[in-house]
């Protein structure tokens, strides 16, 4: 089992927040939780991910970027086996959480979903109470402490508790589209999983909305790793520790071209292809 | 001509296309053909609305004035003054209850597999095609298949429960079909969420999918359900009684229910059986006007309710 190899911090979330003091370095100089190696992943006989390497660092938020349908949402489905969920959807090549490859055939897909958490593109919210979505995953993972103290902790650290304090047994569809997306943060963040992966958890959010999740990405940063695909550039450079740049191939397979520290990245990018997107001439 | 809103929403003023007799004369004839098939087609929905009322107010006729606590608790007899639903409605209440025991949870339990857990290859296809050719498969034949099968083989007898068993085999397709439009009224983003949290499938469908998809499934068993206690003929195949002048007490007993009674009381000569017959009728007809209604609420009030 994979939950053997590390124990979890136990330590409750803190939620004053301080930024890294040391600037992010090569990635190649951190400590990584999740490393990438030679994945590639089909729909079908659609070949949708070609030869992907990555190591993505603990404790820093990872930005995916790229033009639409460069398989980015596929890359990070891969990395807590959602991917595999969809008919005729394939993945060949390892992925290392913590050392341990997910895709090894003793592994439970579920003990990786666990750990590996997921906030999605548009908030789905469970259609019960507040208080019940963040229960949920406590209750099936049969958490045995007070399940008011960690909804009302998990609703804390995501920055949500404020506002539906005197709502939890309202229907969580009830609540506006951010709220909603800081709920199923909420949700994610319950079961202390130790990597959040967020597919464009911004895109259908206004402006104030988003700023506030983003304001939360980095308080989380504190104890968890983020891995968050967006479409949005500003996004990924307001964000973002570092950035991995996906372009497709002629035949639509998707690829990293760039990875490094997000400055450099936009800054001083090595690929053509980089700076094309990042000016606006791909994309 | 006034300019003016033509059919199909298309609005002209009247210099453009009245102006050449061919722009009128064209005008005129789809204004014309607009208003025939209107007509046609509200003529079709009072067709099927005008049966209804008329076998509505032919039944309360003949029958309203033989309704009373009596009728519904006195035995068949062979005066028809005398002639009550008791054991019909008792023999209707019992193979009900076991049918629905018996087909709900197989039901929902195949919907569920189909849905939630089958593998999509060529052996779920297939059943799900028969499945739905089962579903329109004459319900006499289920009655053989009942006698052959329940009757005989497996030595029940005319019973209660070989007849619930056969109506279970009649609403079994209708219950899985429905269930499984209901667990897709469902979006997929639910399932999601749930299985990124590390719930299992099982705890998925279990915690999230059949809360939100219980009242659109509840709608369908209701009408399921509604179909079976009209049904005559594969109860008469397996040999339901005609005239039972005694309570059926379990599941073994000899029975009738609703529709064979009215049947019987139909086929007799005397006009005042015939009377019994539209009575029961009147019964017959509240009850599954009862559960349809349930149904329609059971959905009007879900779809308050959801809102993704």
């Amino acid at each position: 089992m994979v939950s053997q190899d590390t124990p979890r911090p136990s330590n409750p979330i803190q939620v004053p927040v301080h930024h890294i003091t040391t600037g992010p370095q090569q990635p190649s100089a951190e400590e990584p939780i999740v490393e990438v190696e030679g994945l590639n992943a089909w729909y079908g006989h659609f070949h949708t991910l070609k030869d992907i390497n990555l190591r993505i660092p603990r404790r820093r938020i990872t930005a995916i970027i790229g033009p639409s349908g460069c398989g980015k949402s596929t890359f990070i489905r891969c990395l807590n086996r959602m991917h595999e969920l969809v008919p005729g959807a394939r993945v060949e090549g390892k992925v290392l959480f913590e050392g341990q490859d997910i895709y090894d055939p003793q592994v439970d897909p579920v003990e990786v979903r666990t750990r590996i958490g997921m906030v999605f593109q548009k908030p789905n919210p469970f259609p019960k109470s507040v208080f019940e979505n963040v229960a949920f995953g406590l209750r099936i993972h049969g958490y045995r402490g007070n399940l008011r103290e960690a909804v009302e902790r998990s609703l804390k650290a995501a920055a949500l508790w404020d506002e539906v304090k005197d709502k939890l047994h309202q229907n969580a569809l009830r609540l506006s589209g951010g709220q909603q997306q800081r709920l199923c943060i909420a949700r994610t963040i319950a079961i202390e999983p130790e990597v959040i992966l967020m597919d464009e958890p911004c895109s259908a959010l206004d402006p104030i909305a988003t700023l506030k999740i983003e304001d939360l990405m980095r308080e989380l940063t504190q104890r968890y790793t983020i891995v968050i695909v967006t479409h949005n550039m500003q996004q990924a450079a307001r964000v973002s520790d570092y950035t991995a740049v996906m372009m497709m191939d002629e035949d639509r397979g998707g690829r990293i071209v760039e990875f490094g520290p997000t400055r450099e990245v936009f800054t001083n990018p090595k690929d053509p292809r980089t700076e094309a997107y990042i000016t606006g001439r791909i994309g | 001509m006034a300019p003016g809103p033509l059919p199909g929403g298309v609005r002209v003023t009247a210099p453009i296309l009245t102006q050449t007799p061919l722009g009128r004369r064209h005008v005129m004839r789809r204004r014309i053909a607009a208003a025939v098939a209107e007509a046609l087609l509200r003529m079709a929905a009072m067709v099927g609305i005008a049966a209804l009322v008329l076998l509505l107010t032919v039944v309360t006729r003949d029958g309203f004035h033989r309704l009373s606590w009596d009728f519904i608790t006195s035995f068949p007899s062979r005066f028809p003054e005398q002639a009550g639903i008791r054991a019909a409605l008792l023999g209707s209440i019992w193979v009900m209850a076991l049918t629905t025991v018996i087909a709900v949870p197989l039901g929902i339990g195949a919907a569920i597999y189909l849905e939630e857990f089958a593998p999509r290859n060529w052996l779920t296809r297939i059943i799900e095609t028969n499945i739905n050719n089962l579903a329109g498969v004459p319900s006499i034949v289920y009655g053989l298949l009942g006698l052959a099968l329940f009757v005989r083989a497996m030595e029940l007898g005319r019973s209660i429960l070989a007849g619930a068993l056969t109506l279970a085999l009649v609403v079994l397709p209708i219950i899985i079909v429905s269930g499984r439009e209901g667990l897709r009224t469902v979006p997929p983003s639910i399932r999601e969420a749930a299985m990124a949290l590390g719930a299992t499938r099982w705890q998925t469908v279990r915690h999230q999918v059949l809360p939100a998809a219980l009242a659109p499934m509840m709608t369908g068993i209701i009408l399921a359900l509604s179909r079976a206690i009209g049904e005559t003929a594969p109860l008469i195949t397996i040999g339901a009684l005609l005239f039972v002048p005694f309570d059926p007490r379990g599941p073994l007993d000899s029975f009738t229910v609703l529709p064979i009674q009215i049947f019987n009381w139909v086929s007799r000569p005397q006009p005042a059986f015939h009377e019994a017959a539209a009575a029961g009728i009147i019964v017959l007809l509240t009850v599954l006007l009862s559960m349809n209604a349930i149904a329609i609420a059971i959905r009007y009030w879900s779809e308050r309710r959801r809102q993704w």
